[in-house]
């Protein structure tokens, strides 16, 4: 059963329209990727999929249950990582319990076993100031998973790391799925982090954006390292450039 | 954390020009420069100020605690006011021109009023206290809360959160910094506040104590309830910097 159904979304900006009839399906313990060139409307994608923004049509809905312009279903990481500068790491990470009703204590208990397998021991009480750019999108996906752990919505979580912080952020990323079973929507331009981290990727293209092509990687998990260096991948992405 | 050389200089560089000055005067004064009833030298008005002690420490209790009330008042006032504006556009537009506009009436001039309508116990001092300090306030926590990170704030929508839990989590601490700024101002504002409104009727106070002096001509003790006014001010000042700084210790490590 497919976990997220996005089924003919068309939406504008007063009038500039920015996507038209995007239909995709994210099933469970997935990571799809959303490929597409600056502007072409992921962002705006998913800030409908989230529910901060009513499609003038289509649907968005969460195992069978229609969520369209909810918020509050799937957890949702933005652009920048939004870590509040006058919060600790750990009450960041709190942020979406406490949301939700529980106590400030309670809260960082249920957060703190989490704190090592995101690779964030000891940053409990820094603020993210003190952390580096990696450390802060780790607090971010931390708190993004804290919210729900079924869907996690994305958007380009490693766009503004230096190239070796991103690879080692891959490796780990790769990691962690596996343990943590998230079913994840993953917003990137980057078509090598697309073919890497993906089971699918979905090309968005044109103004306005559409869906144009839907690509699945056979290759299995856990992937091994050099699997970007393979023939395969390269034939993933002369295919992925063709259609861009 | 850690204070660098700079800083210590910088601030022995005041206190020497402070001593200095105040030698200056001294000698000025020994010297007869200066007839001694109009400028006495700072001798003697330390000799002022501590022949008078309990009589300035009575007078000062009354002043602070009008300047207390008045500035609470204020702030609570300056807080509810900038809260309801930031919820409705409407009341913003509305009632922002009134708000500058009770900035243009001077102090001074409605001071005399207030004691006519309001008698010569403490409500009057309140009221002015109230009136000088609300604008800073309330200016303060609305520009605060309106410079609001947009997209934070998308980012608790998305989590579901209400808006009292967005103002609670992101507007309010947002607006932490600037509203200390305005304290910063309105506990000077609130001193001076209460000063001026005893000079024009009370009972008690620093105020009342300065007319008193100035009618006998004793210009030591003038002074010395002048540094007593203003040093109580820097306290204050000095009080909200070390609020500041527990209240927003995420501010700390950058200093
Ligand atoms: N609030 C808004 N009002 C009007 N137009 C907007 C708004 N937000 C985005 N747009 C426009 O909609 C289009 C899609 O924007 P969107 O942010 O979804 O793109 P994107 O694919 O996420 O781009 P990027 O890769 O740069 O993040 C852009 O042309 C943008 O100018
Ligand atoms: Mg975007």
């Amino acid at each position: 059963m497919a976990e997220l159904e996005v089924s003919g979304i068309t939406f504008a900006y007063e009038e500039t329209p920015v996507l038209e009839d995007v239909t995709l399906a994210l099933h469970e313990h997935e990571l799809v990727s959303i490929l597409g060139a600056s502007g072409c409307g992921k962002t705006t994608l998913f800030h409908i999929i989230s529910g901060l923004h009513k499609p003038q049509q289509g649907k968005v809905s969460l195992n069978g249950k229609d969520i369209t312009g909810c918020p509050g279903q799937v957890s949702y990481m933005m652009q920048k990582d939004l870590l509040l500068p006058y919060r600790t790491i750990e009450d960041n990470v709190s942020l979406p319990l406490l949301l939700k009703g529980e106590k400030k204590k309670e809260a960082r208990k249920k957060v703190s076993p989490y704190f090592e397998e995101f690779g964030l021991e000891g940053t409990q009480k820094k603020y993210p100031r003190q952390l580096s750019g990696g450390m802060r999108q780790r607090a971010a996906l931390l708190r993004t998973y804290m919210f729900s752990k079924d869907v996690a919505l994305l958007d380009e979580p490693f766009s503004a790391l230096d190239t070796l912080t991103k690879s080692e952020m891959h490796r780990w990323y790769l990691d962690v799925m596996d343990k943590i079973h998230l079913s994840t929507l993953f917003i990137t331009h980057d078509i090598d982090e697309a073919i890497l981290l993906s089971d699918r990727i979905y090309l968005l293209t044109g103004k306005p954006g559409r869906v144009t092509e839907e690509i699945v990687i056979e290759e299995p998990r856990p992937r091994k390292r050099e699997f970007n260096l393979t023939e395969e991948f390269l034939e993933y992405k002369r295919r992925i450039l063709e259609r861009l | 954390m850690k204070r660098k050389s700079p800083s210590i200089t910088s601030k022995l560089l005041p206190a020497a020009a402070v001593l200095l000055l105040l030698a200056l005067w001294q000698t000025a004064s020994t010297a007869g420069l200066v007839p001694g009833f109009l400028l006495p030298s700072p001798v003697e008005v330390a000799k002022a100020f501590a022949e008078d002690f309990p009589l300035l420490m009575d007078n000062a209790w009354v002043t602070l605690l009008e300047a207390f009330i008045g500035l609470a008042a204020g702030i609570l006032i300056g807080f509810v006011t900038a809260v309801l504006m930031d919820c409705f556009t409407w009341l913003y537009s509305a009632v922002y021109p009134l708000i500058v506009l009770t900035q243009t009436v001077p102090t001074v001039a409605i001071a005399p009023l207030l004691v006519l309508w309001f008698g010569y116990e403490m409500l009057p001092k309140v009221i002015l206290i109230v009136i000088v300090t609300f604008f800073p306030i309330t200016v303060s926590l609305l520009d605060g809360f309106r410079a609001a990170d947009q997209d934070t704030i998308s980012l608790l929508r998305s989590m579901g959160a209400s808006r009292a839990q967005i103002f609670r989590y992101v507007k309010f601490p947002g607006a932490l910094s600037s509203f200390f700024a305005s304290l910063r101002i309105s506990v000077s504002y609130a001193v001076v506040g209460a000063v001026i409104s005893e000079w024009l009727g009370g009972f008690n106070g620093l105020g009342v104590y300065m007319t008193r002096v100035k009618k006998a001509f004793s210009f030591d003790k003038m002074f010395a309830v002048i540094f007593l006014i203003s040093a109580i001010s820097l306290l204050l000042m000095w009080g909200v910097n070390l609020l500041q700084r527990i209240s927003m210790p995420w501010e700390e490590e950058h200093r």
